[in-house]
């Protein structure tokens, strides 16, 4: 698989980090690449390395270039990416309640009709998808997801939102996403999880990590109310699935 | 224990300190002092770890008062006129507040962020090792948000410790530099000359997460969405209206538009005390002049106890006195301990 692809690039982050680039598009294989370097970096550790960040398709390494310089850093991170992948281990799976549509979800209609079908068929084939948590980013615990179905992508809203809420479940291009904060988005909204993928005081403080499984199920709004209130109190709520 | 209240105090004000480092990964940004040397110049004269939590006074005045016992403190970063009861206390000082005391401070007369280190530090509970704000997640301690007017720290009773000042080196007023990357690819050489050969200004809309830059549009070469990737401060992000803008501290973790540059981390703070409205270029440097920089500045850091000086001595305009050729004498003869002096103006 990894042999598809060309070695990763190095471009220079400023003094004091490198992105290692797989991939200038979203690409399972490059993700995989993208998650196998990290691992590889938290089992190994290379001096001077600060902090890793896994994104879509680049790793992004701060380090201290007082302890490690760019060329010396750049040869190790090379060596490393160009092991062969490690055969896959069982991932993590999470299952997320949803409350659809209504206040949670006030784009699910014109989603819905943009693609000539009803909201519960949108619902259903939301449900239906096997996700994996391709990154963490923007704000904290927002989870950008792969594996959305073919059908349901589509471009993103021509006017983005200055404020959606916490926990916002949507689609937006071929991503779908967990939102933890409330945020700007320009993604559709079809519903919303009583779910905190964040939490601080609560253990863990951060519930997916990038490479996690993700599977949604809907639950109605009463349902919704309860367990955000039992989330509120610390509670996980996602299901978590042991392989 | 004493008291550290706070009389009155302007927006975009905050503790702060060298950040929240270790999980960017789950989307939390690193915060901290938007100029990091001056929160280390304040911290080392009230003798805390030069990273310790302090308060940033944004640009408009705040004041400060004792109770229950004296405080001591120390003011460092953009310069502004300062009193207690009347009678002035210079940048880069300390100073001990009596019970009952107030230190006013008055607006930035340029740059934007002063920082205030009490001796003792800010008592809080760190989150991922740190108390920095970072009001979009919640985050900090004592106050998970920007300071208000009554907001009040428990600190440490003053030392006593005599009064000292810190001899920081003169600020550049060179460019801004800038390595470019990790997207210069997305652009041109003529966009990229012109983001290097501008003049640019930063906006008044500018914040904690990001400068904008008012200056000529910059084109991206194949349109402005990218596939996000990870960000850093400093990173000089250009959006579909070409208006670039640089992240600061409370960035987003990641970002999905093309980055022409990064700045240096040298210059990072110099950057977050540019005045709206002033005018300024970017310059590129190469990879080992940025790193070499970097160690330097973080070298200046670790040993910015070095330039502590008892704040009887005279202040020296060091720079005035080569100009009139006369430093020799005159340096050694006020504080002959402590200037080196050289050999040939």
């Amino acid at each position: 698989m990894s042999a598809t692809l060309p070695p990763p690039r190095l471009l220079s982050s400023g003094d004091s980090a490198v992105t290692v680039e797989f991939s200038r598009t979203i690409d399972d294989d490059a993700n995989q690449r993208v998650l196998a370097l990290d691992k590889a970096l938290a089992a190994s550790p290379i001096d001077g390395i600060t902090e890793s960040v896994p994104t879509y398709r680049s790793l992004l390494v701060h380090y201290d270039p007082g302890r490690i310089g760019f060329d010396a850093l750049g040869e190790k991170l090379l060596a490393l990416a160009s092991q062969p992948l490690p055969p896959a281990t069982r991932a993590r799976r999470w299952r997320i309640p949803v409350a659809y549509g209504g206040e949670h979800g006030i784009d699910l209609e014109d989603v819905a009709k943009t693609l000539n079908t009803t909201p519960d068929d949108i619902v259903a084939r939301h449900v239906a998808g096997d996700y994996k948590v391709a990154m963490i980013g923007f704000t904290p615990g927002w989870s950008y997801l792969s594996g959305l179905d073919k059908s349901l992508q589509m471009s993103r809203r021509q006017n983005p939102r200055l404020l959606t809420p916490a926990g916002t479940i949507s689609i937006g291009g071929i991503q779908a996403g967990i939102q933890c904060l409330a945020a700007p988005s320009g993604w559709h909204l079809l519903g919303r999880t009583p779910v905190r993928t964040y939490q601080l005081h609560r253990n863990p403080t951060f519930l997916t990590e990038p490479g996690d499984r993700v599977t949604f199920f809907a639950i109605d709004h009463k349902t919704f109310e309860e367990q955000d209130r039992a989330a509120e109190a610390g509670e996980i709520i996602a299901e978590q699935v042991i392989a | 224990m004493s008291r550290l209240v706070i009389a009155s105090i302007g927006p975009a004000s905050s503790v702060q300190d060298g950040g929240r480092h270790g999980a960017q990964r789950y989307g939390l940004t690193v915060s901290g002092a938007m100029d990091r040397l001056s929160l280390a110049a304040a911290n080392t004269l009230v003798g805390n770890e030069p990273f310790a939590a302090a308060v940033e006074v944004g640009p408009f005045g705040a004041s400060f008062t004792a109770r229950d016992g004296a405080v001591r403190v120390a003011i460092s970063g953009a310069p502004r006129n300062a009193d207690v009861a009347g009678s002035p206390v210079a940048m880069d000082t300390s100073v001990t507040l009596k019970d009952g005391e107030t230190l006013t401070l008055g607006f930035a007369r340029g740059g934007a962020f002063t920082y205030l280190a009490i001796e003792g530090g800010i008592k809080g509970e760190p989150v991922f090792g740190s108390l920095a704000v970072n009001a979009r997640a919640g985050l900090g301690s004592p106050y998970p948000r920007p300071l208000q007017a009554g907001d009040e720290f428990t600190v440490d009773a003053a030392s006593g410790a005599p009064e000292l000042r810190i001899e920081l080196p003169k600020p550049s007023s060179g460019p801004i530099r800038v390595l470019l990357g990790p997207q210069d690819d997305e652009f041109d050489d003529a966009n990229k000359a012109l983001f290097l050969d501008s003049e640019w200004k930063i906006s008044a809309t500018s914040d904690r997460m990001g400068y904008r830059l008012e200056g000529p549009a910059i084109k991206h070469l194949h349109g402005h969405n990218i596939v996000s990737d990870g960000t850093v401060n400093g990173s000089i992000q250009v959006p579909g209206n070409g208006a670039p803008i640089a992240l600061m501290m409370d960035r987003g973790t990641s970002g999905g538009y093309p980055k022409i540059a990064t700045v240096i981390t040298a210059d990072v703070g110099r950057l977050a005390q540019t005045s709206a409205g002033t005018a300024f270029r970017f310059k590129a440097v190469s990879m080992a002049e940025a790193q070499d920089e970097a160690r330097k500045f973080s070298q200046l850091i670790r040993n910015l106890s070095d330039r502590l000086r008892s704040a009887d001595t005279v202040a020296l305009n060091i720079e005035a006195l080569s100009d009139a050729n006369v430093a020799g004498y005159a340096v050694s003869a006020v504080d002959a301990g402590t200037w080196q002096v050289a050999a040939e103006p």
